[in-house]
Parts: structure tokens; C-alpha cells; sequence
């Protein structure tokens, strides 16, 4: 081998490690692919937050194309994307169920009142016991559920317009009409 | 008294097998997955609010009679691969075990290359140098 031949080929392995590394810096480690994408979305029986005498379960919402969204009053994150739910919400493309995670009535429902309410309804998980069935480890997360209740879509951390447009608007217009 | 005795003796023995025990499985199994909130910490480290309900969820299925096996698929199926701190060898998984061992093996072959084949020629001296060698050395 040439002294520059030599030079291209160690040149080349630096180029590739260059990419390597910077295709690994722009992968964001808090996207855990979700096992539950394609999967029956987890059972759930829980009370309203607004009326705890009211239940309220998924299967109530089979037949329909709808957004699941988990939210706290204590989450910035949820403030943050409120204005993006509740612009999808307006929309009309899907209802909107709040899942309120971990939370207390008290702050809750006054969070809703300040910021407006988007949601259908949103059920109380007090314990989070319903947010592990869902695998939920970073509030706010959203979920795309179909017509036959199967997980389509997860997006986890705050709901930007840009990510509601590109993919969450595409995928319930699909889903809508017919897929 | 001594009617409850000995519901009272098998209760003492049922929690006392069921404490440290139980304790101990939890913890070992606590220490098998990663807490999602901060990724680098397993469950056992982390005092994350979700890894303290996770925890809680663990120990609630083996008191339950459920195996480790049962809570690791539990946990698999919600949160996926990632929160085994052992991954497990599949298709997707196999550059990630054997990526190290493919690393080693070629870096060991262009090393013994380099190595073997430096074999440089003697190199001649003239006289005046040999000579001049000898000089120094003296």
C-alpha cells in the first residue's frame, strides 16, 4: 500500500467514525421505541376527574380514531404542549382523552380551568397504576389509538405543532379514512 | 391468647420468610432493570417517582406468587428491551454483542500484520562508521 493510499483509506475510517458519532449525537436516548405500538391499547377502568362517581373505560371509544394524551398540573412539559393539544383538539380530527397522571383533584381540575380543558373527559390515575400499563415514563405522552383500539402511534415529551403536523395530522387523516 | 397461638406463630413465620426474602428478590430484580427516568440508574438506584412505583409493582407481583421471569416480561412488555440492563441476544441486538469481539479480532490481525511484517534490512555500515562506532563505545 502507497503512503497515499494509506493516507485515504485512514482518512476514510475517520470520516466514517466522524458520521457514526454524529448520527449517534443526533438520536435522542429518551425515544425508547414502545413495545406497545401495534398492540391492543391496555385495559383501563377509571374514574372521571371531574365526576369520581363516573367511570370510564377505553373500550367506551372503539369504533372511533382518538388521541390519547397523559398529562399532570405538576408537569411544565404538559403546559408547555397545552396549546398543541388544544389546537388538535379544536381541529376536530380526533377527541381528545386526558389521562391525568399522578395528580390531585384540587390542582387539577384548576389547571384545566386556568389553561382550558381540550378533553373529551380525562380519567383519574391517581397511583399511576394505569400509566405502567401503558409503559408511561416521561409525562407528557401522547398516544394515537385506532378504530379497532390498537396503539398506532406514541410520542413521548411535549407535542410540538411541528410533530403534530408532520406526523399526528398525516397518521389520524390515514387512519379516518379507513386504513 | 392461646387459641391464636399458633395462627399467630405462622403468621410471624409467613412475614419473616416473606421480609428479607422478599426484600432480596426485589432488590436483585430491581437491579436487572434500568429506571426510565434517568437512564443510567436501575430501578434499584433510582429514587425517581416512577421507579419507586415500578419497585413497589415488582414486589407486589412476587408476593403475589409471580416468578422473576413473570416481572421481567411485566416490564418488557411495557417498556421494551431497554430496561433490561443484560439485553437479550437478538437479531437487532447482535452488532451490540458482537460488535466488541469483531472490534478485537481486527484490531489484533492489524496488529500482528504491522507487526510481522516489519522485518527491516541490517544496516550496512561502512568502515569509516564501524570504525567511528567503535570509537564512541569505547
Amino acid at each position: 500500500m502507497s503512503a497515499r493510499s494509506r493516507l485515504f483509506v485512514t482518512l476514510g475510517f475517520f470520516v466514517l467514525l466522524v458520521a457514526l458519532l454524529a448520527a449517534g449525537l443526533g438520536l435522542n436516548p429518551r425515544e425508547v421505541p414502545s413495545p406497545l405500538i401495534g398492540k391492543p391499547a391496555p385495559h383501563f377502568e377509571l374514574p372521571l376527574l371531574g365526576a369520581p362517581d363516573k367511570s370510564f373505560s377505553q373500550k367506551e371509544m372503539l369504533g372511533k380514531v382518538w388521541i390519547l394524551n397523559v398529562w399532570a398540573s405538576w408537569c411544565p412539559p404538559c403546559l408547555v404542549e397545552h396549546p398543541v393539544i388544544t389546537a388538535l383538539a379544536k381541529s376536530g380530527i380526533a377527541p381528545v382523552v386526558g389521562l391525568n397522571y399522578k395528580d390531585a383533584r384540587e390542582e387539577a381540575l384548576p389547571w384545566l380551568s386556568r389553561n382550558g380543558d381540550p378533553y373529551q373527559l380525562s380519567v383519574f390515575d391517581a397511583a399511576g397504576r394505569i400509566a405502567i400499563d401503558y409503559g408511561v415514563y416521561g409525562v407528557p405522552e401522547t398516544y394515537v389509538i385506532d378504530r379497532r383500539g390498537v396503539i398506532r402511534y406514541k410520542h413521548i415529551g411535549p407535542l410540538t405543532a411541528e410533530i403534530a403536523r408532520k406526523k399526528l395530522e398525516p397518521l389520524l387523516k390515514e387512519l379516518n379514512s379507513g386504513g | 391468647m392461646a387459641r391464636f397461638l399458633p395462627a399467630m406463630i405462622l403468621f410471624a413465620g409467613v412475614a419473616f420468610a416473606q421480609g428479607p426474602d422478599l426484600d432480596k428478590r426485589v432488590n436483585d430484580l430491581a437491579s436487572e432493570l434500568r429506571c426510565l427516568v434517568c437512564q443510567n440508574q436501575t430501578l434499584a438506584d433510582s429514587n425517581a417517582p416512577l421507579a419507586v412505583d415500578l419497585r413497589n409493582q415488582i414486589r407486589e407481583q412476587l408476593k403475589g406468587g409471580a416468578s422473576e421471569r413473570d416481572v421481567i416480561d411485566f416490564m418488557v412488555a411495557r417498556y421494551g428491551d431497554f430496561v433490561l440492563y443484560r439485553p437479550p441476544l437478538k437479531p437487532t441486538t447482535i452488532a451490540l454483542w458482537a460488535g466488541p469481539f469483531v472490534f478485537l479480532i481486527l484490531g489484533v490481525w492489524v496488529l500482528l500484520r504491522r507487526v510481522t511484517r516489519r522485518k527491516l534490512p541490517e544496516p550496512a555500515l561502512s568502515d569509516a562508521e564501524r570504525s567511528r562506532a567503535a570509537k564512541l563505545l569505547e
